[in-house]
């Protein structure tokens, strides 16, 4: 079929003015395609986060995003430090963000359940002094079975 | 006409000279210039007025009701907006001005900023309400509705889901007028004295098509100068023939007036639609979770940046201000307040709905076949974003391409290498 709308992002390291761009930008294109709001906040809220994790702890990265009739895909990977215990980076509340971006407001250690709690499906590959793969899918319906 | 997409900003064919200069200050992507005059798009426009300050050639303007369409009531309701005091320096106080209305030919003034007591009152409590969801939004500037109709459908449930102080003011000055002088309601007229395009289309074309109270709006600026006439005549006064509001109505008319009076949590406030949406749009991102509540406003300096007023929007601050300081801050409430204890009764009926205008198409398939025309067709562009063609981008040519309302060649550029490879053509016959 080959109806994929395919985007691509680089994620700059450290730089808090163009953090976000990237979902912002697909927040649009969701809405121009007429996907719901609903489904437009979940997917622009699960990526904001992956970027913004690529931003803070993976020294910046790239996104790749596919659009196809019924799901988005999108996928944040970065060249980092990794993630050395992920079931514990995954738990609420656990953060290893420093002091001086905690005072940015970010650090909660919410992200990474944050992007579990709105993503269909979540995959993430990291190796330590390699970097982290996300892997973020949204169905635009609820999906049946399976 | 359709009465879904009424607009008070309209354009002036004939002083258009098809600059582009306005396409790329509208928020809403609404402008294009076609055949050498601009075209507003009326689905799109959320009329805020921007290109009505912007035009260097003054071809956009704010349709609004004449001073004599007053003659067609018998008792007559001004409803001055508190955007209107700071038009005038010092020596015209607010107790001038209201009473120079009713000179001009008005039975009755109601200030909007009573209203607009009343509205912060019914904030408060609003606030205090559990289930709502934060940060609210104010409502009070309906091109701010509008555009979160358009662009961000998911702050719809933030809204301030509280009638403006304008409404509030046109069903409260009717009962008013009906039970001090028992002046038969059919008799009445309502006019809004307005610095505000955007309220000229809520009026005549509310939200979700409901009715307004308010009969007729009259730009500020069409009565500046007779005011100005009128009060120059008279000693100066000190009292009102009415009964007016106190500061915090007052100060609703320049930027943080609203938000201030609201007594609890992290306030902010944003003048100026660009700004608004920057804001709007970290809103959504869920950014602003530990903020309670958002005063924003489409104009810089809020509505006395309004495009109907006629001061610079600072010096109308600093004249406002003086204003205020005028005002025994010890009426902190006037009485207009104690008739606001049944919220209920001031809560909007029905909500605002999401108008879903910049999708491509209903069907999901073709919409993304779009999409890939679109960026097929902005790859080929030269992401110069000029404005030649008469789109704000080369992405939104490629877009109004692809909805079928523009062609390729509409790009200079993209005529020129056309014409390039006609002579080439041409050329080689020879
Ligand atoms: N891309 C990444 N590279 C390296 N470490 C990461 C990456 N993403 C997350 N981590 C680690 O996982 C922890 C938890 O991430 P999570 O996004 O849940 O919280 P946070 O980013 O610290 O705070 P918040 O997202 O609430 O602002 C981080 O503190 C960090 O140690
Ligand atoms: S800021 Fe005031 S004058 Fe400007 S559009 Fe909004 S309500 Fe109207
Ligand atoms: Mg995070």
């Amino acid at each position: 079929m080959g109806g994929v709308v395919v985007r691509q992002y680089d994620i700059p390291a450290n730089d808090f003015t163009v953090a976000g761009e990237a979902s912002s930008n697909v927040r649009k294109i969701l809405s121009q395609l007429g996907v719901s709001p609903d489904i437009v906040k979940r997917t622009s809220i699960a990526m904001y986060e992956a970027e913004i994790n690529a931003v803070i702890h993976g020294n910046g990265g790239q996104a790749l995003v596919e659009i196809d009739t019924d799901k988005i895909y999108i996928r944040i990977s970065d060249q980092g430090p990794g993630i050395a215990d992920l079931e514990l980076a995954m738990q609420e509340g656990y953060s290893t963000a420093p002091d001086s971006i905690r005072e940015m407001g970010f650090g909660a250690g919410m992200g990474l359940s944050n992007i579990k709690k709105h993503a269909d499906q979540l995959k993430i590959d990291t190796e330590i002094d390699k970097g982290t793969t996300v892997n973020i899918t949204v169905f635009f319906k609820p999906q049946t079975g399976v | 006409m359709n009465k879904d997409y009424f607009h008070s900003v309209t354009l002036n064919t004939n002083m258009c000279k098809g600059c582009t200069n306005c396409i790329k200050y509208c928020p809403t992507e609404a402008i294009r210039v076609r055949n050498r005059k601009a075209v507003i798009i009326k689905e799109r426009c959320i009329d805020c007025g921007v290109c009505i300050r912007i035009c260097p050639y003054h071809a956009k303007k704010a349709v609004t009701d004449s001073l004599d369409t007053i003659k067609n009531y018998k008792y007559k309701i001004a409803l001055p907006a508190p955007a209107l005091y700071g038009q005038y320096g010092p020596e015209f106080s607010r107790e001038r001005i209201v009473l120079a209305l009713k000179q001009l030919g008005f039975d009755y003034v109601f200030e909007v900023a009573r209203a607009a007591e009343i509205v912060t009152n019914l904030s408060d409590k609003y606030m205090k309400n559990k289930d709502i969801k934060k940060p609210v939004i104010s409502s009070a500037c309906p091109a701010v509705v509008r555009f979160i109709q358009i662009r961000f459908p998911n702050l719809i449930e933030n809204l301030l889901k509280i009638e403006s102080p304008m409404e509030i003011a046109a069903a409260l000055s009717r009962q008013e007028v009906h039970e001090k002088f028992g002046i038969p309601y059919e008799d009445m007229g309502v006019f809004f004295i307005s610095p505000c395009a955007a309220k000229v289309t809520s009026v005549k074309a509310p939200y979700e098509s409901q009715k307004s109270n308010v009969d007729a709006v009259i730009a500020i600026k069409d009565i500046y100068l007779i005011l100005r006439e009128i009060m120059k005549k008279e000693d100066k006064i000190t009292s009102a023939p009415f009964s007016l509001s106190s500061a915090i109505g007052v100060s609703w008319a320049g930027t943080g007036g609203e938000s201030s009076a609201i007594n609890e949590g992290r306030r902010i406030a944003v003048h100026g639609i660009d700004n608004v949406s920057d804001i709007l749009e970290q809103a959504v991102q869920g950014g602003l979770d530990d903020i309670d509540f958002i005063e924003a406003l489409a104009c810089p300096e809020g509505c006395l940046g309004g495009p109907l007023t006629v001061e610079n929007p600072f010096i109308a601050k600093e004249n406002l201000k003086n204003e205020i300081e005028q005002i025994a801050v010890n009426a902190a409430h006037s009485n207009s307040v104690d008739k606001a204890d049944n919220i209920d009764e001031y809560v909007w009926k029905s909500t605002v709905e999401y108008s879903p205008i910049l999708k491509l198409d209903d069907d999901m398939e073709k919409a993304l076949e779009k999409m890939r025309k679109i960026d097929e067709i902005t790859n080929g562009l030269y992401d110069l974003d000029c404005g030649a063609c008469g789109a704000p981008s080369c992405r939104a040519l490629a877009e109004d391409i692809v909805r079928g309302i523009a062609k390729e060649t509409d790009c200079i550029f993209k005529l020129k290498e056309r014409l390039n490879i006609i002579a080439n053509q041409l050329h080689q016959i020879e």
